[in-house]
Order: C-alpha cells, then structure tokens, then sequence
C-alpha cells in the first residue's frame, strides 16, 4: 500500500498510568493523502481523542502515530499544529478579533507577506461561499452559527493545510443549516483535496461525507468500512448504528 | 458653623488637598497596576504560585488599614512619616483587588477559544498576549476599578501619618469635635470616589469583549 499520510501504530491513551481501561488501546489505522475518514462513536467512545492525539492535543501513551511519515512526538508540536487545520464544534473563533483577523490568524503566525494573507483571505472566504469583504471587519458575536462554523472551515484552511481534522463540526446547526453545510463541504473537498478526518456520532453524516467510516467502540477500532460497505456489516455494534439512524440497510446512498 | 460656611471660607485649602489626595490615589493605583497585573500574567502558567501570591495579597488586606499605616512606619527605606509610606500602605491594599481580577479574568476563558488557539499552534506566550489578556482586559479593569474606590477612601486615613489629603480636614474636624470640618473632609472624597467609579465604569463597558 502506498504511505499514509496519518499512521496510527497500535496506539494507547491512558489519562493517567494507574487507570484500569484506557480511553483508547490497540488503534492501528492507516490514513492516506485526500480520504476522508469519518470517526464515528458514541460519546465517550474515543473519536475525539484520537483526533487530538494527530495534532498533539494529547500524548498518546504507547504504540506511535506517524503524520507525515514522522513520529508525532518527533515533531515540533508548534509546526506540527501549523500544518494541520482544526474545526470544532464550538467554533472556537476568537470574539476579540475580527472575521479577517480570525480567518488569517495562522499564516500571520507563519509570517506570511501582507498582500499574500489579504489574497489568501479572499480564496478561503470564497471557498467558504462568504463575501470577503462584507465579513472582513465584523465580530464573530454578528454571525450566525452556520455563518460562524464556515468561517471555522475558512480559517482553518487558511495556511492551506495538508490534513484537515474535524471534531462534529456540524453538531451544534439546526438540521436544514446542516444540510447545507454538508453538501457545501463535499464541494469544498472537491476543490481541495485535503486529507480529512472527521468525528461524528451520525451514521448518516459518516455515510454521506466520509469515503471511509471507522466505527470506535469502548476506545476500540471495531469496524472499518467504505460507506456502501458499512450498512451491511455484521458487528453488532456496527448494526445497532444503523438501526438507530433508521437507514435500511442494503440501501446504496 | 456650617457646612457649607466652612467650604466656602476654606476653598481654597479643600482645593489643595483634594489635588493632593488625588495625586496619592493616582500615584499608588499606578503603582499596584504596575505589580498587579504583570504579577497576575505571571501566574497563569505557575499555579502552585498562585495560592501563595493570593494570601500574601489577603493579608494586606485583612490588616486593619490604621494598623498597617502605623506598622509601616518604623521601617527603613519604605517607612517613615510623610507621602512615601502612605503610598506604600495604599498599594499594598489596592494589590489584592487588581491580582484577583486579572487572574480570574485571564484564567476563566472559554476553553473552546483556548483549545483552539492550541490547535492553531499559537505559542503559550502567544496564547496569553493575544487571547487571554484581550479577552480579560475589563475583568481587569474591574479590578482597578474596586481598588480606586477603596484606595480613595483608604487615603484619607494617610493625614494620619502626615501624607496629607481630605484625610487633613476629617482628623481636624474629629479633634474639634466639629461635623462642619469632618464633612470638609468627607464629601469631595466620597464624590472622587463616585467620579471614579463611574469613569471607570464606563470605560470597562466600552472595552467589554461579548
């Protein structure tokens, strides 16, 4: 197989040693240049830990994570964080800066020249389907939530990251905004072709944007399937899924 | 006598020890801003300081106010009669309010907004100026704030001492059993107090972050 871009090496998190269960243990999971893998669990089931352990969010215990072919306790974390875009579902946009100084936030820290973060503000912002300039000098408290989470998007493409991770970015919208955004981003990672990994504890939301579902359970890797794949596995856990999503299984999205 | 016979024959010398008084509560709040908050930035990131720098800060302030004027005194260098120690007695009890507030201020941010300044790769420093201390900018005037009108009102208590200020008419007026001389004293303090409660107040409100 070609090199992954991402490489989990039967990996353990434990909070702390003395801890009987580990919040993840035996995750091995290759991920290669332009997937999109979709984490789906229940609450607690350690999707979001293991998206944080990719960009050093948290140490991983034992095993080895590889980004970029290079162990992640090898790399600078503060470069390893630059290279890496991160959305969640909270947002997190800062509400003291402005819309731009937001979404440009990362190459200033990279230094990037002054006219090539201007132009790069406009890119993002057009990818994101938002006027540039209509946004540019507005607070994060004047947007909506789905105006806020594509601006999340904008800003965490913005140094034009390899791998993007995104923790339930779609969570916190009303139903119809999440369509929305859902089909905006399939149109983006058609645009970008960044290497994505994506929690989510919404079998129709891993289904519809993932070109690879990884089902965690109990800090495990239980299944792994392509989308088409995933709604006729036998695990149980995996069945109860998506009996709980009412999708029929069989069905071809 | 009244009152206002009193303030009307006396304007002048009410004048200059209201400028006096001001000039103490200025010289001080400057002083404890100038600990207190550089204090507060330096304990986010040392937690097990922290505990220590608050009860020293408590102490100050637990001292009865007289008391710590009257302590202070004897001491070399900082001590002695006069403007010197007031200002130093008047720092130590403004300290406490202003070290509270920026440490609430710049620890109790949203931890989405902190969380995602990490994954952004911003540096710790980078985190504290540009995130923490923006975001707690009128926690922190808050803090002065408090510190201003309780030192406004403590500095009166520096006539004892010989510093001077509306403190002057009130220890006069008490000695001469006389509440025409007392409030001479008492009224400009408690409307510097008011002033500067609501000058500061208003500027908290315009630099509040939603």
């Amino acid at each position: 197989m070609s090199n992954a871009i991402i490489e989990f090496r039967d990996v353990e998190y434990q909070i702390r040693t003395t801890d009987p269960r580990p919040v993840l243990s035996g995750v091995s999971l290759k991920i290669h240049q332009g997937e999109t893998i979709a984490l789906l669990g229940r609450s607690g089931s350690g999707k979001t830990t293991m998206l944080k352990l990719i960009n050093c969010l948290r140490n991983y215990t034992s095993g080895d994570l590889l980004v970029e072919g290079q162990r992640v306790r090898d790399w600078n974390r503060i470069h390893l964080r630059r290279r890496i875009g991160y959305v969640i579902q909270e947002v997190g946009l800062f509400p003291h800066l402005t819309i731009q100084e937001n979404v440009t936030l990362v190459p200033g820290l990279e230094n990037w020249p002054a006219e090539r973060i201007a132009s790069r503000y406009v890119e993002v912002m057009q990818l994101v389907g938002l006027d540039a300039t209509e946004y540019a000098n507005r607070y994060p408290r004047e947007l909506s939530g789905g105006q806020r989470q594509r601006i999340g998007v904008a800003r965490a493409l913005a140094a034009d990251p390899a791998i993007l991770l995104m923790d339930e970015p779609f969570g916190a919208l009303d139903p119809v905004t999440r369509a929305e955004l859902q089909q905006e981003f399939l149109a983006l990672v058609r645009k970008v072709s960044k290497t994505i990994v994506l929690v989510t504890h919404d079998v129709r939301e891993a289904l519809l944007l993932g070109t690879r579902v990884v089902l965690l359970d109990a800090g495990r890797i239980v299944a792994e399937a392509g989308p088409r794949e995933f709604l006729n596995l036998d695990q149980a856990v995996a069945r109860e899924f998506v009996a709980a999503s009412e999708l029929v299984p069989g069905a071809a999205k | 006598m009244s009152v206002w016979q009193f303030i009307s024959g006396h304007h002048g010398e009410i004048l200059a020890a209201t400028r006096e008084h001001l000039i103490l509560v200025l010289i001080s709040m400057a002083i404890a801003a100038a600990i207190g908050v550089p204090l507060g930035l330096a304990l986010v990131s040392r937690p097990r300081l922290r505990s220590a720098a608050l009860a020293v800060a408590s102490v100050f302030q637990t001292i009865p106010s007289l008391a710590l004027f009257g302590f202070l005194i004897p001491l070399p260098f900082l001590g002695g009669i006069g403007t010197r120690t007031a200002i130093v007695a008047l720092v130590l009890y403004a300290l406490l309010p202003i070290l509270r507030n920026t440490y609430v201020g710049l620890t109790s941010i949203d931890p989405a907004i902190l969380e995602a300044a990490e994954a952004m790769g911003m540096t710790e420093n980078q985190i504290l100026f540009r995130v923490r201390l923006p975001l707690a900018t009128s926690f922190i005037l808050a803090g002065i704030r408090t510190a201003t009108v309780i030192t406004i009102g403590v500095a009166t208590i520096a006539a004892a001492i010989g510093a001077g200020g509306l403190g002057t008419f009130i220890f006069r007026g008490v000695a001469m059993v006389s509440d025409a001389v007392i409030l001479a004293g008492a009224i400009p303090a408690a409307m510097l107090a008011l002033l500067a409660d609501f000058l500061l107040g208003l500027l908290e409100r315009r630099l509040r972050v939603a």
